[in-house]
């Protein structure tokens, strides 16, 4: 047998994929040559985002998730990668990474592999870092990959948005229905959970979101003073368009997790089905070509313009003497 | 984004419930700049090296104050070789006897604290050991 740097990836050899993903999160040159040999190995999994604000019960939430997984399919259970991203503190450049905790059932088992990730601060890279590290988790063979984002910012839905399904994590006495308007991620949701389904709340919480929902995901029927009411034409044409189920769980017993598979495998056989798994897999392929161009291109033009000549123009800013538009054309004319 | 962040894996292995020192301990690693992947409480070894290898990391910290560190650490330490992670260097704190530290110190363990050490030269010895490799 040949021996390739990829054969320990392939067949899911546990060191040399711990290691790729270091180098992945690191960005070095060794392992972008990795993932250009892995890459045709890849889109076979199912990625599952799940995303939520903090205290939510995510964590808590994917061990449900992944501990289904491995115990409902018991014949050939998939194997499920989880790939945890938490914020870097900006003072220090440090993280403290917790989510294990609350995934200790899932310790011992082979078919499962947990990695954390800090989130480092950086915006394109730590879209590109994850994208990275999904890839290597794919041609390993997993089927299952989870990637778990607080939901706080612009960063984490597009994170979110490299997933095939994305689960929106709420949870009872977050706030009131406004807080549900802010939360702009509820329209990434494919499918919506409020967990802790046990606490005091949990009836507003739900027809708050229900509400939220329906202007997002216009509904073919509503009801309005009483009444029954039908949607014009143009509102419910798209027959085949996904209505976000809204599912309650407790993810400390496991109550509603069952249900929550079938709904994200409904979900997975549904894009099947519509064509909308290739859509989507054409948009993040798209975005990862985009945010890598734009990552490369930057660099390769920064690399081409002295430092004093840089921080010259800095100065400039500083001062008011140059706009930065102004300078951004003068940086682009110095080099055609 | 390319400087490889020193990674540490805080565990607490063995059955005690006290994880104050670990918690302290992890934090002022961050402070550090280091990134802190923390376990929670009662970790058998099986468990903490599992974790080191899914994480990759460069240093493993075990925080034991029940008194079974010359049954844990050993088999983490073995366990950890077993796994190909020999390169990963191995840091106690807790309650340990000055007369278990030469052995422990014997079968791979790189530093040992009691309560009071100053966290500067944890942080220190961190790095120090973490120096010729990378």
């Amino acid at each position: 047998m040949g021996k390739s740097p990829l054969d320990p990836i392939l067949s899911g050899e546990r060191l040399a994929l711990a290691r790729l993903l270091t180098e992945v999160e690191n960005d070095s040159p060794a392992a972008r040559l990795m993932l250009d040999e892995l890459f045709p190995h890849t889109g076979k999994a199912h990625l599952i985002g799940v995303t939520g604000a903090p205290g939510t019960g995510k964590s808590s939430l994917v061990n449900q998730i992944a501990l289904h997984y491995r115990r409902t399919s018991e014949v050939n259970p998939r194997r499920v990668a989880i790939v945890v991203v938490d914020p870097t503190s900006p003072f220090t450049g440090g993280a403290v990474l917790g989510d294990r905790v609350r995934m200790r059932d899932l310790a011992g088992d082979p078919g499962v592999f947990i990695r954390s990730m800090a989130s480092r601060g950086s915006l394109g890279g730590l879209a590109q870092a994850t994208a990275g590290m999904v890839q290597v988790f794919d041609a390993a063979g997993f089927e299952i990959i989870l990637i778990e984002t607080v939901g706080a910012g612009q960063t984490e839905v597009d994170i979110a948005r490299l997933a095939h399904t994305t689960l929106v994590v709420e949870s009872p006495g977050l706030g009131d229905d406004i807080q549900a308007i802010k939360a702009g991620i509820l329209e990434i949701a494919d499918i919506l959970v409020i967990n802790k389904a046990d606490l005091p709340g949990v009836e507003n919480a739900e027809s708050a979101l229900r509400g939220m929902l329906s202007l997002a995901h216009p509904v073919q029927k509503i009801f309005h003073h009483g009444q029954v009411m039908s949607l014009p034409e143009a509102v419910t044409r798209e027959a085949s368009k996904w209505e976000p189920p809204l599912l309650r769980t407790i993810a400390t017993d496991g109550t509603g997790v069952e249900e929550l598979l079938a709904a994200i495998d409904q979900h997975a056989l549904h894009l099947r089905q519509n064509g909308g798994w290739k859509r989507r897999e054409q948009a993040r392929l798209e975005a990862e070509l985009q945010t890598l161009l734009t990552g490369t291109l930057v660099a390769e033009f920064r690399a081409n313009i002295p430092a004093e000549r840089y921080n010259e123009l800095v100065e400039q800013l500083v001062q008011r003497t140059l706009s930065p538009n102004e300078a951004v054309k003068m940086l682009l004319k110095r080099r055609a | 984004m390319s400087e490889r962040k020193i990674r540490v894996l805080v565990a607490k292995p063995g059955l005690d419930g006290h994880d104050r020192g670990a918690k302290v301990v992890a934090r002022s690693l961050r402070d550090a700049g280091m990134e802190v992947i923390y376990t929670g409480l009662r970790q058998t070894p099986e468990m903490v090296a599992e974790a080191a290898l899914q994480e990759d990391v460069d240093i493993v910290g075990l925080s034991i104050l029940s008194g079974a560190h010359m049954t844990l650490i050993p088999r983490i330490l073995e366990l950890l070789k077993t796994n190909g992670q020999d390169r990963v260097k191995v840091f106690v704190g807790g309650i340990i006897p000055d007369e278990d530290c030469p052995r422990l110190k014997e079968i791979g363990v790189t530093a040992i604290y009691g309560p009071g050490a100053p966290i500067e030269k944890i942080v220190n010895d961190i790095r120090l050991a973490l120096e010729p490799a990378s």
